[in-house]
């Protein structure tokens, strides 16, 4: 029999886990989906994004979601320096399929074992004090742990798809992959709005790194089970839309957290990886893809 | 028209989710033909022929070659039977010398191996003027010369058919010229040659007998005169 | 020609490893060995797909757990001998590879190379959910008695590791002279004309996919002799899709040497600065060089040689 609570439970978590998730994923369907570029290291600068909180908060006591906006400038620079470097390397030569792709699996590599090597494996977390305390709703107990990386996550989502809509920069990286006609006759150069798109994309990592370290300790590996999420997510989500990035990502947090509760939180992991095998062979355009 | 079964194209239709490629689309194409495909952009023509090379498959109607019905026969096999087609853009196997893309189709659609691919391949190249050019890396090549390495690859698998889209697109007035004596030398040889050009005094020049698509659907058919002086056809390409 | 440079290099390994036995060296250097042959395994398998087919595969660590894990079952269930555990591994590996490259008919270019991926989650997940096999915690295995003719087991690994390093380039070296590699290569450089030109590329690619996945898998196989205790997070351990596909970029992806040199320079570098610096630090470097090999060396170090050579003549 299944409990009423449980399932209530399972779900409304699994909503919250959603929320974020849609926050780790954003920064990959801006790359993937909008400037087709394969960016699999994305998770882990999420993870670099958790230990630069972990750090500040730990030294200095500051609020992880403050400490996640201070950085993004940096992270923002980050990303615009990697993307100079892939442009430069592949993408100008018309080699970023391949070895695009075996460039960012170093890169994720370097960063995963270095901080390794100054960190160590531990697991690491930060402290707030809202962290541990939840709301009651009768049967259904909310952690703010969960609830705030949710509301953080639906934010940073709004921001996005208004930036992405109604601005010009916004509207030309919209176009920059699919429409370098409509971006000519705005007058835009498709590199520099690349810039800014990447610098966009790997600064979100920044924030969804504050809220990823909230919701539980985190050590340098994790960035690999991100992965599979990430990108099932963005592919589900339909490639570069932002709405449907949001929903796909609360679509794999409930069926996650349904399997985590009813068959062992073991095997929560392989689902974000089964229904991304599942969407690439049955419908690679995403269920919210044109 | 007689048919003589040589390509049987019948009511064949495809759709890419809800637009209509091409609407029960008929062609009878005769042994030794020089037969012309034209129509406005979009109108359906390459949707067509990779239907007839098989990188597409047809959603209804069926394509028959020399008695085999093509429906279920993947494109390699339909090459092997003697289908070969050009790409539109060229697509060179990039890392690899002018004469090792001719061999891919000679060993592994016209069946020459050993000494006898090396003969056959210097043959095609000598008839392209890409002799010089045999060791070159396919990547370095010109326009015209990939045009040609284009055309001569296709001509490597041994073709009865050969389907050449849009191989002059792009080229100037003499290199035009240049690849329509080519084409005209492989049809004498027995090869028959389905055309899909842009360039109208190409068309006009090459092929005997010209279809007209436009939106999905076969407009006209019939001799050079006849087509010029269609009235359907002229509203096609000049709208309303 | 080509021929007779496989040929010096066959011997080349054979007599390296006869020598070696025959020093008497240091049992960690049997260690060390084996790990660096394991790699040119690897690294040969990995190329066969990503370096002659063009499809990347980020799974490696999947097809040598599952040889890995068939021998656990082998040896739990019904003690079965190494060539025993050979043969299953690379069956069953081989099978998961045939899998994988039905993938590759709707699955081109990243969306293959992130599938396999998952794969390795997925299959990882099963694995530390399977008690049979000692699930997450890991799982002891004890090794045969003495053998004769070598001085240990390890040393008989090694010599073991050795004969499938020289099968493995051995396929590789067929697979690139042969009719198959220029159809794979066709594949690689564009899928759609090698398909327009007669090449039948879903057979052909079933046939790297499954080669490539059983010669990891044959790769794994002895894995569990050799660390004599299996957990999931060695056995599935990201190093192997790592170095698998660092070492033929770094060596060169359009022949069978280019692996080779990867592995035994890559694997040589890492098992030395393991002793000398840190594990983790080695893990950095490798990281290191594979991206600065594919900014500055895209063709890898036989692809540095030929420019050289070329830059001589012109």
């Amino acid at each position: 029999m299944v409990s009423l609570d449980l399932l209530a439970n399972a779900v409304v978590a699994g909503i919250l886990l959603g929320g974020f998730y849609a926050a780790v994923s954003l920064g990959v369907s801006i790359a993937f989906g909008l400037l087709d570029v394969v960016n699999i290291a994305h998770p882990v600068f999420v993870i670099l994004g958790s230990y630069a909180v972990y750090v500040t908060n730990t030294a200095f006591g500051l609020d992880p979601i403050v400490a996640g906006i201070v950085f993004t400038p940096v992270f923002y620079g980050i990303g615009v320096l990697v993307y100079r470097i892939y442009y430069v390397s592949f993408e100008k030569k018309g080699q970023e399929s391949l070895r695009g792709l075996v460039f960012f699996f170093g890169v994720l590599f370097i960063v995963e074992v270095g901080l390794t090597l100054k960190y160590g494996v531990d697991y690491r977390l930060v402290e707030a004090q809202y962290i541990g305390e939840s709301l009651r709703f009768g049967p259904v107990g909310i952690a703010l742990r969960l609830l705030v990386p949710c509301v953080v996550a639906v934010l940073l989502t709004l921001v996005l798809y208004l930036y992405l809509a109604k601005t010009f920069v916004g509207r030309a990286i919209k176009a920059v992959s699919q429409d370098s006609l409509a971006l000519r006759l705005m007058g835009a150069d498709p590199v520099k709005v690349k810039d800014v798109a990447f610098g966009i994309a790997i600064a979100t990592a920044s924030l969804a790194g504050a809220l990823l370290i909230m919701i539980g300790p985190v050590e340098p590996s994790m960035n690999r089970e991100y992965i599979g999420r990430v990108f099932a997510v963005a592919v589900l989500g339909g490639m570069g839309s932002i709405g449907g990035t949001f929903l796909a990502a609360v679509i794999i947090g409930v069926a996650e957290s349904l399997t985590s509760t009813f068959f062992g939180p073991s095997w929560a992991v392989a689902v974000s990886f089964g229904v991304l095998l599942l969407a690439l062979a049955v419908r690679p355009a995403g269920l919210f893809g044109s | 028209m007689t048919a003589d079964g040589f390509l049987e194209v019948e009511n064949v239709t495809k759709r890419f989710g809800g637009f209509q490629a091409l609407s029960s689309v008929s062609l009878h194409v005769r042994q030794g033909e020089r037969f012309g495909l034209i129509g406005p952009n979009g109108s359906g023509k390459t949707t067509l022929i990779n239907c007839i090379s098989g990188t597409l498959r047809n959603d209804a109607g069926r394509i028959v070659f020399e008695g085999h019905d093509l429906t279920a026969v993947p494109a390699h096999r339909r090459t092997r039977l003697g289908i070969a087609r050009s790409f539109q853009i060229p697509k060179p196997f990039a890392s690899m010398t002018v004469r090792d893309n001719l061999t891919i189709p000679l060993e592994y659609a016209a069946r020459a191996h050993g000494v006898d691919a090396t003969e056959q391949a210097r043959a095609i190249l000598r008839l392209m003027g890409l002799e010089a050019k045999a060791h070159a890396a396919a990547a370095t090549l010109t326009q015209i010369e990939m045009r040609k390495l284009e055309l001569g690859r296709a001509m490597a698998a041994k073709p009865k058919l050969l389907v050449a889209d849009e191989a002059m697109a792009g080229l100037s007035s003499a290199e035009v010229d240049d690849i329509l004596d080519i084409l005209f030398q492989l049809n004498a040889r027995g090869i028959t040659i389905i055309m899909i050009e842009h360039i109208m005094r190409a068309v006009m020049r090459f092929c005997e007998r010209i279809a007209v698509l436009d939106a999905g659907e076969k407009i006209a058919e019939g001799g050079p005169e006849a087509i010029l002086a269609n009235a359907a056809v002229e509203r096609a390409y000049l709208g309303q | 020609m080509r021929g007779r440079k496989f040929g010096v290099v066959v011997i080349g390994m054979v007599l390296a490893g006869v020598l070696f036995t025959r020093l008497g060296a240091n049992q960690y250097y049997y260690f060390a060995a084996y790990v660096i042959l394991q790699y040119v395994v690897l690294a040969t398998a990995w190329n066969i797909l990503g370096g002659y087919t063009g499809y990347v595969n980020f799974g490696t660590a999947a097809f040598f757990a599952l040889g890995a894990y068939t021998s656990v079952v082998l040896i739990k269930g019904f003690a079965a001998p190494l060539p025993v555990l050979l043969a299953a591994g690379a069956a069953v590996a081989g099978l998961l590879g045939l899998g994988i490259g039905y993938l590759t008919l709707r699955l081109r270019g990243v969306f293959f190379s992130i599938a396999t991926l998952a794969l390795a989650v997925v299959l990882q997940t099963m694995v530390i959910n399977w008690d049979y096999v000692g699930g997450a915690r890991g799982i002891s295995v004890v090794r045969p008695g003495r053998l004769p003719f070598f001085g240990s087991y390890v040393e008989f690994l090694f010599a073991v590791m050795l004969l499938l390093a020289i099968f493995a380039i051995a396929v590789a070296w067929w697979i690139e002279t042969s009719r198959i590699g220029r159809g794979l290569a066709a594949i690689r450089d564009n899928e759609e004309a090698a398909e327009c030109m007669g090449v039948p590329t879903l057979r052909l690619k079933l046939i790297a996919t499954t080669v490539s996945g059983s010669l990891m898998g044959v790769a794994g196989a002895p894995f569990p002799y050799y660390v004599t205790f299996v957990e999931p997070s060695s056995a599935f351990n990201l190093d192997y899709a790592v170095n698998s596909l660092a070492m033929p970029m770094i060596g060169g992806t359009t022949t069978w040497v280019g692996p080779v040199i990867g592995a035994i320079l890559l694997g040589t570098t890492q098992q030395v600065a393991t002793v000398t610096i840190s594990s983790a630090l080695n893990l950095l470097i490798v990281g290191i060089i594979l991206v600065a090999f594919v900014i500055l060396a895209p063709d890898g170090i036989l692809g540095l040689v030929q420019r050289l050579k070329g830059g001589a003549r012109a």
